[in-house]
C-alpha cells in the first residue's frame, strides 16, 4: 500500500515480464468463436513468472506459449474444461486464478458466506437484546401518542433538517 | 549541511513524540490540566520539525545531492523537476518519512482545531497519535533512514523507476497515505474513549469529520492510481485484485462501513461498540497495508523493502496496535452503555445492513488476500487467487448492498416505511427497468447479466437524486419554491446525495467497460485502416522523438467518423535513459460514450506494427464517480453542523421554521 498500489503491479510486470502488451496479432485464431473462447480461458490462468497476472494480459515468453497451447487445444477440438484441465495437469494448481475447491480451499471459499452468517447472526442478536432491554426498562418507542410524535417530528427536522421532515 | 538537519530534526521529533506520548496520558490519569495541556504544543511542534526533516530530505532531492545514499538510489540528474520532488516519496525511506510527516499534520490540526473537546479525551487522543508517531519514527531511524551519507559519492544517481515518473502517480501516493494515515485519528480517538471508559454522541460528532476528510482522501488516492494503471499500463485495465490494491481497498471498505455507522451513533446514539470496534479495525488495515508491502511477504518485486528486518518491525507495530487496542476494547467494551432501540426497517436498519455487506465484502478480501500466503508459510502449497475469485465472491455482496441503497435515506429514524419509500423510488425504478429492457433488447453480446449491472447503477444514481427531489418536492411545489428548498437542505444531505450518485456512477462504469469493452489487434503498415466502433482509424506511420530523459518511438493515428475528421491520436513507446526501462505510452481520445485507446505495438518482422486498438465504453465514469464522490465528501464536510465550533449557526437553523 505505501508506494503506489498499481504502481507496484506494474514494477512487477515490468521487472518480470516487460511492458505489458499481451495478445500478438499472429496468436489470434480465424474462428472468432473459437479465438473468445480461448481469451476467456486465458484470462483464467496465471501467468507463471508473473505477479498476480493472467496469460491474457502478459506478455512474457511463457504467457505467450500458453497462449498458443490453448489455442492448440480448442483447436484439436478440446471443451474449456479439458483445455483447463490439461494446463492444471502440466503446471499444477497454482495455474488456476480461480483455486477450484478442494480441502485445502474450503475455508477460502466457505470464508465469504460465513462472515456473512455471522455478521447477520451478530446484528440479530446485539439488535433481540437492545429490544428486550427496553422492554425490560418499560420504554415503549414504537407506540408514541400523537403528541409525541409531531414534537418528535419537530425535534428531528430541526436537527435534521430533512429525511424525517419530509414526510410531514 | 541541511540534510543533517533534517536528521537532527528527525530524532528531535522522535523525541518531541515520546513526551507526548507520557506527559499528557499521565495528565489525564490524574486530572491535572497543566499537564494535559502540554499535547497542544507537543502536537504543533512534532509537527514542525518532521516538516524540517521532511524539507531537507525534499532540498536534497531537488537539488540532486548524490553524497545523500538514498537520492544516489533512487533519483537522477537529468529527471524533470516534478519527479525530483516526488522521487522523495517513490521510495521505501521517503516514503515513511512521509507518512510520519502526514501522521503528525493530523495529530496537529486536532490540536489546532479541537478547541472544543473535552481536556483529557484531547490529551488522550493525543497521546495516542503520538505513540503511533514514536512507533514509525524508530521504524525510520532504526531501520530505513533517508538521511545517511554516501562517501565516496557517486557522479549520477540510479534514477527513478520510469513508470513512476507521472503525473498522476506523483500525487497518488500523498493522497493514498493521508487516507490510511487519516484514519489513524478515529483509532485514537477510539482508544482514548476506551481509556476513558465514556463515550458518547458527541464524540460520534468529533471523529466523523475526520474519518470523512480520510475517506476522501483516500477514495481519490485509489482513484488515481486506478486511472494511472489504466493508461499507463497498455491494455486499458484499471483494477487487479492485487495484494497490493487490495491493501488499499481494505481500510477502505472499513472507512465507509465506519463512516455510516458513527452516523448512526450520532444521530441515535446507537452501535457505540461497533462504531468504536470499526474505528479500530480501519486503521489496523492501514496498518496490515503496511506490512504487507513493507515487508517482503508479497513476493519479490512488489516489496521495495526486502530486508526482513524490516518487516518484523512493521509486524511488531502492527501487533502492537492492533492486538493493544482490541485488548482494550475486550477489557472495556462491556462499559459502553447502548442507546436507543429501532425496528429492522429503519434508517438505522438500513445502516447496520450497510455495514454487515461492507463488512463482509471487506473480510472477503482479507480473505483472499492473505489465504494464499498463509497456506504458502503453513503447508508450502502454492494456490492463486485472482480477479476470478473476487469476481464471485465480492460481486455478489454489492448487488444487495446496492440494491438497498436508495432506500437508506427515505426510511425514518427509528420506524420506517418501507412501502413509502417504494414509492418515492418508483420514478428511480421504472428507469432503471427501461434501461434493463432496452439493454436486453439492443445489446447482442456481453454477458447476459450486463444489462442488470447497468439498471442497477441507473437505480443508485436516479435513487439518490430521489431523495434530493423529494426533499426539495420537484414537482408537488413550483420550480422556483423547490429550488429555493433544495438550497436550505443541509450540505450533509446534499453530500449524502453526491456521494451515493458517485457510486451509481461507478457502477456503471466499470460494468459498461467490463462487459462491453471492443478490441481489434492487429498488424498495420502506414497508411492502412481499421474502424471500431464507428471511428475509422489510419495509421500514418512511426517517428522518433526525444524527451527530458527517454527517447520514444510515436505512432501515428489519424481518427475520423465517416468523413469527418475527430483527433489524431499519438501513442508511443519510451525507453528511459536512466534506468533504462521501457514504458508504453497509450494513444487516448476521451469521450463520454466513451474512450478510444490505441497502443503500439512491435515492429514485425515481415513488416508493419502491432497495433491494439480499443474501444471502452463509459470507462471514464469510473473515475469520474471517485470524483464525485471526494467532491461529495467536501461539501459535507462543509455543512456548518459538522465543523465543530460552529453554535451560532446552528441555533439559527434550529430556529428556522420546520416545514
Amino acid at each position: 500500500m505505501k508506494l503506489a498500489a498499481p504502481a507496484l503491479v506494474i514494477l512487477g510486470l515490468l521487472v518480470a515480464c516487460g511492458s505489458a502488451q499481451a495478445v500478438e496479432p499472429d496468436e489470434i485464431l480465424p474462428d472468432a468463436a473459437m479465438e473468445q473462447r480461448a481469451r476467456s480461458i486465458s484470462s483464467g490462468l496465471r501467468c507463471l513468472v508473473c505477479q498476480n497476472q493472467s496469460i491474457d494480459d502478459s506478455n512474457a515468453p511463457l504467457a505467450r506459449d500458453l497462449r498458443v497451447l490453448v489455442r492448440e487445444r480448442l483447436k484439436a477440438g478440446d471443451s474449456d474444461a479439458q483445455v483447463m484441465q490439461f494446463v492444471e495437469d502440466r503446471y499444477g494448481e497454482f495455474v488456476l486464478l480461480r483455486p477450484p475447491l478442494s480441502w485445502r480451499t474450503i475455508l477460502l471459499w466457505a470464508a465469504p458466506p460465513f462472515a456473512l452468517l455471522l455478521a447477520v447472526w451478530m446484528s440479530a442478536r446485539a439488535w433481540r437484546r437492545r429490544q428486550t432491554r427496553a422492554a425490560g426498562s418499560g420504554a415503549k418507542p414504537e407506540n408514541l401518542t400523537p403528541e409525541e410524535e409531531a414534537r418528535l417530528q419537530q425535534i428531528l427536522s430541526n436537527d435534521e433538517g430533512g429525511s424525517t421532515a419530509s414526510r410531514s | 549541511m541541511t540534510i543533517e538537519l533534517g536528521h537532527f530534526a528527525l530524532v528531535l521529533a522522535l523525541l518531541m513524540a515520546i513526551f507526548q506520548m507520557v506527559v499528557p496520558a499521565y495528565g489525564a490519569r490524574i486530572r491535572d490540566p497543566r499537564l494535559m495541556a502540554v499535547a497542544e504544543p507537543a502536537a504543533l511542534c512534532q509537527f514542525g520539525l518532521l516538516l524540517v526533516s521532511f524539507l531537507a530530505l525534499t532540498i536534497a532531492y531537488v537539488t540532486s545531492d548524490f553524497s545523500v545514499a538514498n537520492v544516489a538510489n533512487n533519483s537522477h540528474s537529468t529527471k524533470p523537476l516534478l519527479y525530483r520532488i516526488s522521487g522523495v516519496w517513490g521510495n521505501h525511506e521517503g516514503s515513511m518519512v512521509l507518512w510520519v510527516l502526514i501522521l503528525a499534520l493530523f495529530g496537529a490540526a486536532v490540536a489546532a482545531f479541537g478547541r472544543n473537546l473535552p481536556a483529557t479525551l484531547k490529551a488522550n487522543v493525543l497521546a495516542v497519535q503520538a505513540s503511533i508517531a514514536v512507533a514509525f519514527i524508530l521504524f525510520i531511524v532504526l531501520t530505513s533512514n533517508p538521511f545517511l551519507r554516501v562517501d565516496p559519492p557517486p557522479a549520477d544517481g540510479n534514477g527513478l523507476n520510469p513508470i513512476l515518473q507521472d503525473p498522476a502517480l506523483a500525487f497518488h501516493p500523498p493522497f493514498l497515505y493521508a487516507g490510511y494515515v487519516g484514519f489513524s485519528i478515529a483509532y485514537s480517538f477510539a482508544v482514548a474513549a476506551l481509556i476513558d471508559g465514556r463515550i458518547d454522541a458527541a464524540w460520534a460528532r468529533w471523529v466523523r469529520p475526520w474519518t470523512l476528510a480520510a475517506w476522501m482522501c483516500l477514495t481519490i488516492g485509489i482513484a488515481m492510481g486506478s486511472w494511472w494503471a489504466y493508461y499507463e499500463l497498455g491494455w486499458g485495465g484499471w483494477w487487479f485484485w492485487d495484494p497490493v490494491e487490495n491493501a488499499s481497498f481494505m481500510p477502505w471498505l472499513a472507512g465507509t462501513a465506519l463512516l455510516h455507522s458513527a452516523l448512526v451513533m450520532e444521530k441515535r446514539d446507537a452501535l457505540k461498540v461497533w462504531t468504536v470496534l470499526l474505528a479500530i479495525l480501519t486503521f489496523s488495515l492501514s496498518l496490515m497495508g503496511t506490512f504487507l508491502v513493507r515487508s517482503g511477504i508479497l513476493t519479490s518485486v512488489h516489496a521495495f523493502a526486502v530486508d526482513p528486518k524490516r518487516g518484523v518491525f512493521v509486524l511488531a507495530i502492527m501487533t502492537l496496535f492492533t492486538g493493544g487496542a482490541l485488548a482494550l476494547f475486550a477489557l472495556r467494551a462491556r462499559d459502553l452503555r447502548q442507546g436507543g432501540i429501532f425496528a429492522p426497517i429503519s434508517r438505522e436498519g438500513s445502516l447496520v445492513l450497510n455495514n454487515i455487506l461492507l463488512t463482509t465484502a471487506c473480510a472477503t478480501v482479507f480473505v483472499g488476500t492473505l489465504y494464499p500466503l498463509l497456506l504458502e508459510s503453513l503447508t508450502g502449497d502454492k494456490i492463486s487467487v485472482g480477479p476470478p475469485y473476487f469476481d464471485w465472491t465480492f460481486g455478489p455482496l454489492m448487488v444487495p448492498l446496492l440494491l438497498a441503497l436508495p432506500f437508506g435515506p427515505f426510511l425514518a429514524w427509528k420506524r420506517g416505511d418501507a412501502y413509502a419509500a417504494a414509492q418515492r423510488l418508483a420514478f428511480a425504478a421504472f428507469a432503471a427497468v427501461v434501461v434493463m429492457a432496452l439493454g436486453w433488447a439492443f445489446i447482442h453480446r456481453g454477458p447476459v447479466l450486463a444489462p442488470f449491472g447497468l439498471a442497477l447503477g441507473v437505480f443508485v444514481m436516479l435513487g439518490s437524486v430521489s431523495d434530493l427531489a423529494w426533499r426539495a418536492r420537484f414537482g408537488s411545489v413550483p420550480l422556483g419554491e423547490a429550488w429555493r428548498r433544495l438550497r436550505g437542505l443541509p450540505r450533509s444531505a446534499i453530500g449524502t446525495t453526491l456521494a451515493h450518485f458517485g457510486v451509481g456512477m461507478m457502477v456503471v462504469g466499470v460494468v459498461a467497460t467490463s462487459a462491453y469493452r471492443e478490441e481489434k489487434i492487429l498488424v498495420m503498415k502506414p497508411g492502412e485502416q481499421v474502424s471500431i466502433h464507428g471511428y475509422d482509424i489510419t495509421f500514418r506511420g512511426v517517428a522518433p522523438s526525444t524527451g527530458p530523459n527517454y527517447r520514444e518511438e510515436t505512432g501515428v493515428f489519424d481518427v475520423a467518423r465517416g468523413s469527418v475528421p475527430v483527433t489524431r491520436l499519438e501513442p508511443g513507446r519510451r525507453i528511459y535513459d536512466m534506468p533504462p526501462e521501457p514504458t508504453t505510452e497509450a494513444g487516448i481520445n476521451a469521450g463520454w460514450r466513451g474512450d478510444l485507446y490505441v497502443v503500439l505495438g512491435d515492429a514485425q518482422a515481415q513488416g508493419g506494427y502491432a497495433v491494439r486498438v480499443y474501444f471502452n465504453p463509459l470507462v471514464r465514469f469510473i473515475w469520474l464517480g471517485a470524483v464525485v464522490m471526494f467532491i461529495a465528501g467536501g461539501v459535507s464536510l462543509s455543512d456548518r453542523r459538522l465543523r465543530v465550533g460552529a453554535p451560532g449557526r446552528a441555533k439559527r437553523i434550529a430556529a428556522a421554521p420546520a416545514e
